[in-house]
């Protein structure tokens, strides 16, 4: 590399004018990105509501007129549980109708190669064994793995092991029994299926963790924006190198 | 000898006149709304119609099903014994004995082939060829296929018959197992609890005798008007939950004024029975009622479904035990350090990367454009 050319990019840097190309795909539509943060939105109340239903907070005092303490924790639990269900329609709507990044979340290439290769690669970069990441229009292997697990197939045990409980109120014949009913005898009883869900709740309380501390991270460590992606819906690169 | 009495014969038996009969007759066509020639048509059905007979088998069992039984109210079990069903066949409460008794299975499953009911209390061990319960010689599992055979339906008594109860918790060394999964070409139905309430249960037989049918049944087998709904739909202390007041211990404020047993574990949001409405021993109590939470006798095996006194009860899966809640409690906390030390060691590994790329690494050509 010439001196010259280094000085021109000081210089450029200098008065601001960017020395690389910076390569952006519009990957997540709008849509989709409304339909993400909705969906955040009611998992977060849909957690917290289901550990006060498992736990509840302190006794009340005074008179039971008084209160509906229960009721509304319940309540706000039911109503996230079915803008999350009907966000969950949504979503399997849209990977037909969206763009080709949009279906990604329903299949998994399972019997493909290099998928599983390119999972091992981002697993290691995670471990500090791989200099840098590779680039992806949509979730990388790792994530896509992540993704398919917990939020369709995970998303989908709470929403039939929560419509089979929640019917259980709605009551016999109701459509949730009629639809959801056989939940509960296929599980075992009606225990069996609230500690499920339950534990369905603390498998999806880790994932958001994970996918919370990795987005940042990707954002700031891996060569495309991530976090910035899910609002505006445009895919970054870093650089513009394979 | 097993009855085959009609209701007519019955009727008679008790010291009821054929005048008062016939009066009876027209006063029931008349309070129908029924043509006075009804009156000779109920007449000749209660002349004509045998009771139906009721053969009460006993598996193993702790007898809490029959002593439930005895003490029904409505209908008094007096009157549905004596008066509506003929019990030929009950090894508990007959006064014949020995092979007198066993004679009288042989004879009504032969007359009465499709028609009478059997009443299972308890189940048949399977293990060592169902020697731990032996009737009349012979494994229980065998005289329970034979009388089974030609019934018209099957009643589970109790969650022994209807789930495997306490013999078939975990180990379950007997094999204990239910009716339904020995006998599996008869109509069941299933009456659990442990015991069943007894109002339950004779409503259960009322019905099938007054409309010669089994009961609407759920998809477990339970009949919708007693196992439709929860304890906790029902409960007297459902406003103090809806409203958040619980018992937090035994001794508590709470516990004095009859709060929500939740807290300490009351299986009533999970437990499908009557006890909240019908109640025990002619409707005087139930345990929820007594201050004790329900232990959900009535559900498939409760004995194996962790604590009675916790909500989030443990699961037991491939043979380890762990809570939901501790198990997630601590994966939160060790994947929430996990972040915290990878987060560290990242911005340090990067750091690292960065000052080397800026002195030699001609790799990192790119590198001026990160941040």
């Amino acid at each position: 590399m010439s001196t010259t050319t280094e000085e021109l990019q000081r210089e450029q840097r200098r008065r601001g004018v960017p020395t690389t190309r910076r390569t952006a795909v519009y990957v997540y539509q709008a849509p989709l990105r409304v339909w993400h943060w909705v969906n955040a939105l009611s998992i977060t109340i849909l957690a917290i509501t289901g550990w006060f239903i498992a736990n509840p907070p302190p006794s009340m005092p005074g008179e039971a007129s008084d209160h509906f303490l229960m009721g509304y924790i319940r309540f706000f639990h039911f109503a996230a549980a079915y803008i999350f269900a009907v966000g969950f329609l949504f979503r399997l709507y849209w990977a037909f109708a969206g763009n080709s990044y949009s279906h990604q979340l329903f299949t998994l290439p399972f019997w493909r190669r290099s998928f599983w290769r390119e999972l091992w690669h981002e697993v290691r970069w995670y471990a500090f064994l791989e200099p840098e990441p590779r680039k992806y229009y949509g979730h990388n292997p790792l994530a896509h793995l992540f993704m398919v697990v917990i939020i369709t197939v995970g998303g989908l045990v709470m929403l039939v092991t929560g419509f089979a409980l929640y019917s259980e109120q709605t009551g016999l014949g109701s459509w949730q029994d009629q639809l959801f009913g056989w939940v509960i005898p296929f599980v075992g009883q009606s225990q069996d299926v609230r500690i499920w869900h339950h534990w369905g709740m603390w498998v999806i309380v880790v994932f958001v963790m994970l996918h919370v501390y990795t987005a940042i991270r990707e954002d700031v460590m891996s060569r495309q924006s991530l976090i910035s992606t899910m609002i505006s819906g445009w895919r970054m690169f870093k650089d513009d190198r394979p | 000898m097993p009855t085959t009495e009609t209701f007519y014969e019955v009727m008679r038996r008790q010291g009821i006149t054929r005048r008062s009969f016939i009066k009876f007759c027209s006063l029931t066509a008349t309070a129908l709304g029924l043509a006075p020639s009804f009156a000779g048509r109920i007449a000749h059905a209660m002349e004509t119609k045998p009771r139906t007979p009721v053969l009460w088998l006993h598996g193993l069992e702790c007898t809490c099903c029959s002593e439930s039984f005895i003490r029904s109210a409505h209908p008094l079990v007096s009157d549905v014994v004596l008066s509506m069903i003929s019990l030929d066949y009950d090894d508990l409460i007959m006064a014949s004995a020995g092979h007198q008794a066993e004679a009288i299975l042989e004879e009504i499953t032969h007359k009465y082939k499709g028609n009478y009911i059997l009443a299972v209390e308890g189940n048949p061990p399977l293990n060592q060829e169902g020697m731990s319960c032996i009737i009349g010689g012979r494994p229980f599992l065998e005289q329970l296929q034979e009388v089974a055979a030609d019934a018209k339906a099957i009643i589970s008594w109790g969650s022994c018959a209807s789930w495997g109860c306490v013999q078939a918790a975990r180990p379950n060394p007997t094999r204990a197992t239910p009716v339904h999964e020995v006998i599996r070409d008869k109509p069941i139905i299933k009456v659990p609890g442990c015991p069943p309430i007894a109002e339950v249960m004779t409503g259960v037989l009322t019905y099938m005798l007054t409309f010669e049918r089994i009961p609407d049944l759920d998809r477990q087998g339970r009949p919708k008007m007693f196992y439709g709904q929860r304890i906790h739909d029902k409960c007297y202390r459902r406003p103090h939950f809806d409203a958040g007041q619980f018992v937090e211990d035994w001794d508590d404020e709470g516990a004095r004024k009859g709060y929500c047993l939740y807290k300490v574990g009351c299986k009533g949001p999970t437990t499908y029975n009557a006890c909240s409405t019908v109640r025990w021993n002619n409707g005087v109590s139930f345990p929820i009622q007594s201050g004790h939470g329900c232990i959900g006798c009535s559900e498939d095996g409760f004995w194996d479904k962790g604590s009675f006194y916790q909500h989030t009860t443990d699961t037991h899966v491939f043979g380890v035990e762990a809570n939901a809640d501790k198990v997630g409690l601590g994966a939160v906390g060790v994947v929430g350090a996990a972040i915290g030390a990878h987060a560290a060691y990242s911005a340090i590994h990067r750091a690292k990367l960065k000052q080397n790329g800026d002195e030699t690494t001609p790799a990192a050509t790119n590198e001026g454009d990160k941040q």
